[in-house]
């Protein structure tokens, strides 16, 4: 179900050795004023920003030219992704949640930051922001409209909060135009924010 | 110039489908301090490219297996050329760390 009780148990992959020196590392920089923190982030929106053709939206493109696929897509992500031979070793489920005409999925992680690496790239730096994190499950509309998403109130918001053990991605409606398009083709009119649930 | 600093060749960083692989959030967190260091001038690319291809050597030396580490070998590298210029000791970020594995389970971060 979305938001509920999904288990939060197993978040410790992110007090790695390596994640807390990295941690320590920026923390001394920006205390000793040799680094800010906001530069971090902006090389990494820069460099996301600059991004092929991402996994997630070949995956999309392939549901949408194929129905099978779409129908295992949705039953089980992470087996039917298995076939894209995506790099990333992940071993955390994949559950993929299809937009419709009544209903939008957006996709969060309130405790922590936990993304699908290796279908969606780097995240965005506002996803592990607090406040998109908790107001994207106490207000998704009113935020969703800030982030230039404005949805019908007739449109149901379902958020999927990511966990450890489970990843969601969201299979966004095909726009009408694009049936019969190539697979690539396809793929180049996905983006990530659309994959979040922060677009349409 | 910036843009110029090459992403390919030895030392260059893991890439899929033309974008950089991050397996965690703190690779992503490491790479974008190197290079926010590197446009602030503390260091130049090269300069952390060359270490970064001597640690890979060294380490390829002490290991048999054919995939390095690429991120926690740059990682040291980075905390290496830190302490080199004097601008973060060993000790500093040791003292650190030992703080952030101290933490209470459960923090926000």
């Amino acid at each position: 179900m979305p938001h509920d009780s999904e288990g939060h148990s197993s978040h410790d992959h992110h007090h790695s050795p390596q994640a807390i020196r990295a941690e320590a590392l920026e923390s001394l920089l920006i205390e000793k004023g040799i680094l800010v923190a906001s530069a971090v982030d902006a090389v990494i929106s820069r460099y996301a920003e600059r991004v092929g053709p991402l996994n997630g939206a070949r995956v999309v493109a392939r549901a949408w030219s194929d129905p099978d696929f779409k129908r295992w897509l949705l039953a089980d992500g992470s087996a039917a992704i298995a076939q894209f031979n995506l790099d990333g070793g992940q071993v955390e489920k994949l559950v993929v949640v299809e937009n419709t005409p009544t209903v939008h999925n957006v996709v969060v992680c309130t405790l922590c930051s936990c993304y699908p690496w290796a279908v969606m790239g780097m995240p965005p730096t506002w996803y592990k922001d607090p406040a998109y994190r908790s107001r994207i499950v106490r207000e998704p509309r009113v935020l969703l409209a800030e982030m230039g998403l404005v949805l019908d109130d007739d449109i149901h918001i379902n958020v999927w909060d990511s966990s450890a053990e489970i990843r969601y991605m969201v299979l966004p409606q095909q726009p009408p135009e694009t049936v019969g398009e190539t697979e690539s083709v396809l793929a180049e009119r996905v983006s990530r924010d659309v994959m979040i649930g922060v677009a349409r | 110039m910036v843009d110029n600093m090459a992403l390919i060749g030895v030392g260059a960083p893991p890439m899929a489908n033309g974008e950089l692989l991050f397996e965690a959030p703190w690779q992503g967190r490491a790479f974008g301090m190197a290079r926010a260091l590197c446009e602030a001038e503390m260091f130049s690319w090269d300069e952390f490219r060359e270490l970064l291809i001597d640690n890979i050597a060294i380490w390829e030396q002490q290991h048999n297996e054919a995939l390095y580490p690429y991120y926690e070998i740059f990682l040291q590298t980075l905390a290496m050329l830190l302490a080199n210029k004097d601008l973060c000791a060993d000790t500093e970020l040791f003292a650190r760390e030992a703080e952030f594995v101290a933490r209470p389970h459960g923090h926000d971060h």
